[in-house]
Parts: C-alpha cells; structure tokens; sequence
C-alpha cells in the first residue's frame, strides 16, 4: 500500500467531519427547534436554544383534541409488533425449507421468490384492496399484518436462507441420525443459531412498518385507526403554517424508536447492510 | 425417510406459497385485468379494452408531467447519490479515526429518510422561511432568500434529490464493505509493477468491484421510481405547483385512491412495472460485459 502523507490525512479527515456536520444539521436542528418556543423556530438557526418549551409537545400530543398521539403511538407499536412476530415466524420456516430441505419445484420457488422483491407494491396494491374491501377489512390493522405472516418480505427470506447456508450441515445431520425429524431440527438446531440474522430481521421489519406510510395510507381510513405517521400527516392537510413546533415535536417522538434501536443494534444493523444489501 | 424429506419441504413453504399466490400472483392478474376495465369498487369492473392506456398517452397530461419529474428525479439523484457513497467510501477505506461513529452518522439519514418526520423536516428547510433560507440570508444572499424552494416548480424536484443524495450512506456502506474484500497482494502486485494510486483504483479497485455497483446501481434504481412519501408530504398530496411533485407513484394513488379510478390505476402501476422490468433488465445487460465475478 502507498502511504498518505500526513497533511493527506488531516484534510481527508477534516472533510469527512464536516460532511457528518453538514447531514446530521438538520436533523439536530429539528430535534432542538421541538423544544423552542413557536415564534423563535424561524428565526434561529443555532443549535444552543436560548429559551427551552414543552409547549409544543403539549400541543402536538394533543393532535386534533378527539383523537390523540396516545391512539397513533398505541396502534403504531400494535402493528410494528405484530408485523415483527409474523415475519419472524414465516420467515424463518420458509427460509428452511429453502436453504435445507429438497424437493420438486424448490428452485423454480426460490427464483420467484427473488423475483418479488423487485415487483413494487403498486402492482398488486388495487386488487389486494378490492380483496380487503370485501372482507370487511379496510380500517383494521388486518390487511397491514397478515401478509407478514404469509412471508410477503422476501427480503427477510433471503436474508435468513443465507444465514442458515452458513451453518455447517453436520449438524443437522447429526442431529437426524439421532432421531431428530425436521421440525426439530428446525426449532431446535438452526433456529437459536441464526439468532443473529432474526434479530436483524426483527429490527428492520420494526422500522420499516414503523415509517411505512404507502400501506397506511390507504388501509387506514379513520383517526382511531391511525398510526403515528399518519397523525403526522394530519398536521399537513391543516396546512397550519403555526403549528410547525407541534410538528417538529411529534416527529421528533416518532423517530425515537427508531434511532433508539439502532444505537442499540448499530454493529448488527451495519453488517447486515454490508453483507445482504438491505436498504435502511 | 426419504418420503417425509419431501412432504417436510412444502410443508414448510406454505406460508410463501399462500402469500405468494393469494398476495402476488393471483392480484397481479387481476391488476391487469382491471387495467383493461372501468372500476370504481362500488359496481362490477366493465371491460374497456385499452382505453385506460390509450388516455394514457394522449389524454392525461398529469401522466406526462408525472412521468417527467419521476424520470429526472431518478435519473439526476440515483447517479449523483452512488457517486456520492462510492468518493466516500473510498475516503473512508483510507483510514480515518473514530470509523464506526463517521459510518453510524452517514448511515442515520438512511435509517430515517423515508419518513413523514424527515418529509415534514424537508418542508420547512426548503420552504420560504425555512433552514436554507435563513442560511442565505444570514450569508448576505437576500436575492435568493425569497424563494420557496418547494413551492416553485423550478426547483421543487430538486428538494427531493438533495433528499436521497442526502442519504448516501446504505450504499456506501455496502461500497465499503466491497472495497474491503479486495485482496492487498493484488494492490500489491499493481504497486510493484509500478500502478499509481490512480491506475490502482481504476484498473483494479473498480473493475473488482462492478457487481457491486450493478446491485447498488437497481436497487437505488428501483426504490427512487417507488418515491411517494416524499412527494406526498412536501407537495401536500397534490402534486405541488404545476404538477412539479407529481411522482409516478403519487398519480397513481391520486387516480386509484382518491378518485377511485382504479382500472385506470391498475394500468398505470403496469406501466410502472414495465419501466422497472425494463430498466432492470438494461442495468444487467450494460453491465454484463464489464462486470467480473470472483
């Protein structure tokens, strides 16, 4: 390797720092504009804030007075939690299947499997909600969940079969020989193993369906089914230019979670970003 | 044994295998047959052969402009983010201190870009008297401190470039993770025979890394046609002055969702499909002749 002299090194290093500053600005600046009071937000870009508020939280959590961030927040974890437990049980057997059993057609499956990860949502979105609207199931959280338990993230699939490959298969085989049959091995052997690739599934199914506005959207009709983000979206449709401190503050709750879960999982999360290409 | 080995191979596919035909395959037939339709949900669908794609071209101009602004957004913002995470993932790779907190804060607007709060953030930094504003006022800039950046449909789509620029930092990290892979001797071996760091990274760190770069490539490809919470939060759901926020995907929820026109939606998403196949397909054939496995 040729070496970089030292002045390479500061100025390399002094850009790379203040292209951090630039990026995360903004998102500081939000963070600490929420608790600002109203008038000072648009006339001040420091990041020291002169006076502190909770006003706009009080405002913002109150939302339309009827319904509540309370309502938004409970049903956004309700759906977040439940997506997580179906991904991870469909997932994880149908990964299996892929990554370790054979039979006819396995192939063919998993090729068109990959293939869905391509297809974008709005090919299907319009029967998928013709479907639902029969059912009765628009306005419910049923047709934003149950499709996670019927292993429709075939990212998450991907993501464990490669996982299970690279666990040594003499385990399995020894398991077999003795009496094992496959669900045991299944449950028994490859799923504590992969433990790392179900927690990144976990937390990446966790913050996509948390910041998943598409699906919400249109399933989601009235304020008492509405998630988080669209209790945000709520503060735009009033077109209420005043009420940006009641905004800056409700969407400073709703990435806590998320930015909560990744200080916590951050090697996890990055590696599974370099290895598998999932996109944040 | 042998007999249980296969029944154990579907029985653990079932759940793919409903979603797959119940959620993908049997709705993206009727998605077609319903582009072929007038339905509004409320009365049966009735067949109109292809008058929806023929409106299409000649009579929806919003399809045009949508069309338009998605294609520029794509076309500007996905070159300049990949080029973007690929400068710094190479300045990164050099050695720098405290690595992992520079990865983490590159990665943070990745993590957050896609939602309301960032779109609603985006609002106010790009509005009349938002961030970017104040920042040029306070630079003695007032004769462009007057715009608001989101609402003239001059620079409207440029808000949303910035913002997927802005996150650069899954692909870099996945550019990193590639330059890593690339064995020293190699480098190496191009050092003593006399490669500058030029020839080094152009001749061997490149070539070595363009499968990376193909799924880099349409995978950010992919996701920027399918932009719609951007859209829909900074034009207020309207699709902004002059359509200049119109996204492909916010047209097709206008037209399915909101005016329940949902033949028509139906071929509009076909289109969308196509263009992504297409454009899949394209990336792997422009790339095939220079891409290198090892």
């Amino acid at each position: 390797m040729i070496r970089d002299s030292k002045t390479v090194r500061i100025i390399r290093t002094a850009l790379v720092s203040v292209i951090a500053l630039v990026l995360i600005y903004p998102l500081v600046w939000m963070v600490v504009s929420s608790f600002k009071p109203e008038d000072l937000i648009f006339k001040d870009l420091s990041l020291i804030p002169r006076q502190l508020t909770l006003e706009n939280y009080a405002i913002g959590w109150l939302s339309s007075g009827r319904v509540t961030f309370t309502t938004y927040f409970y049903n956004s974890i309700l759906i977040s939690v439940l997506a997580v437990i179906g991904n991870i049980l469909s997932c994880s057997l149908v990964a299996y299947s892929f990554a370790r059993l054979e039979y006819r057609g396995r192939k063919l499956f998993f090729s068109l499997m990959l293939m869905t990860m391509m297809l974008p949502v709005h090919a299907t979105i319009v029967p998928q909600f013709a479907y639902f609207h029969k059912m009765g199931w628009v306005d419910t959280i049923l047709p934003i969940v149950i499709p996670k338990f019927l292993a429709t993230d075939a990212f998450f699939i991907f993501l464990i079969v490669q996982f299970y490959r690279g666990i040594p298969r003499d385990l399995d085989e020894a398991a077999i020989v003795d009496g094992c049959n496959h669900y045991s091995v299944f449950y028994r052997i490859l799923l504590p193993l992969a433990a790392p690739a179900l927690i990144t599934t976990t937390i990446f199914t966790f913050m996509w369906t948390w910041n998943d506005f598409f699906t919400q959207i249109i399933y989601l009709r009235t304020p008492t089914s509405y998630t988080a983000t669209l209790g945000l979206r709520m503060f735009i449709d009033r077109q209420a230019l005043s009420q940006y401190g009641a905004m800056f503050a409700m969407s400073t709750l709703s990435i806590v979670p998320i930015l909560v879960l990744f200080v916590t999982f951050q090697r996890l999360l990055i590696e599974g970003v370099a290895t598998s290409g999932i996109k944040g | 044994m042998k007999k249980m080995d296969k029944m154990a191979g579907y029985v653990f596919l079932i759940p793919w295998l409903l979603g797959f035909l119940l959620l993908t395959l049997i709705p993206l037939a009727y998605s077609f047959y319903y582009s072929l339709t007038n339905f509004n949900l409320l009365s049966d669908p009735s067949f109109i052969g292809f008058s929806n794609y023929v409106k299409m071209f000649t009579r929806d101009f919003h399809f045009l402009n949508a069309v338009r602004v998605t294609f520029v957004y794509v076309f500007v913002s996905v070159p300049l983010q990949l080029l973007f995470s690929l400068i710094l993932a190479f300045a990164l790779n050099k050695g720098i201190p405290f690595l992992s907190a520079f990865r983490a804060i590159y990665y943070i607007p990745s993590l957050l870009g896609g939602s309301v709060a960032i779109a609603i953030l985006w609002r106010q930094v790009f509005g009349m008297d938002g961030i970017l504003n104040m920042l040029f006022r306070a630079l003695g800039l007032t004769s462009i401190s007057n715009i608001s950046w989101i609402a003239d449909p001059r620079f409207a789509v440029w808000s949303l470039i910035i913002l997927r620029v802005w996150q650069f930092g899954s692909p870099m990290i996945i550019f990193l993770a590639g330059i890593k892979q690339i064995p020293n001797e190699l480098l190496e071996a191009g050092a003593i025979d006399g490669a500058t760091r030029m020839k080094q990274t152009t001749r061997i760190i490149l070539p070595m890394m363009t499968p990376i770069i193909l799924f880099n490539v349409i995978m950010q490809i992919v996701s920027a046609f399918k932009v719609f919470t951007e859209a829909y939060i900074i034009s207020g759901g309207n699709g902004g002055v002059l359509d200049s926020l119109l996204f492909y995907t916010l047209h097709i929820y206008n037209e399915g969702f909101s005016k329940m026109r949902m033949g028509y939606a139906s071929a509009l998403s076909w289109i969308l499909l196509l263009i992504i196949a297409l454009i899949t397909l394209l990336s792997f054939k422009a790339f095939s002749k220079h891409v290198q496995y090892h």
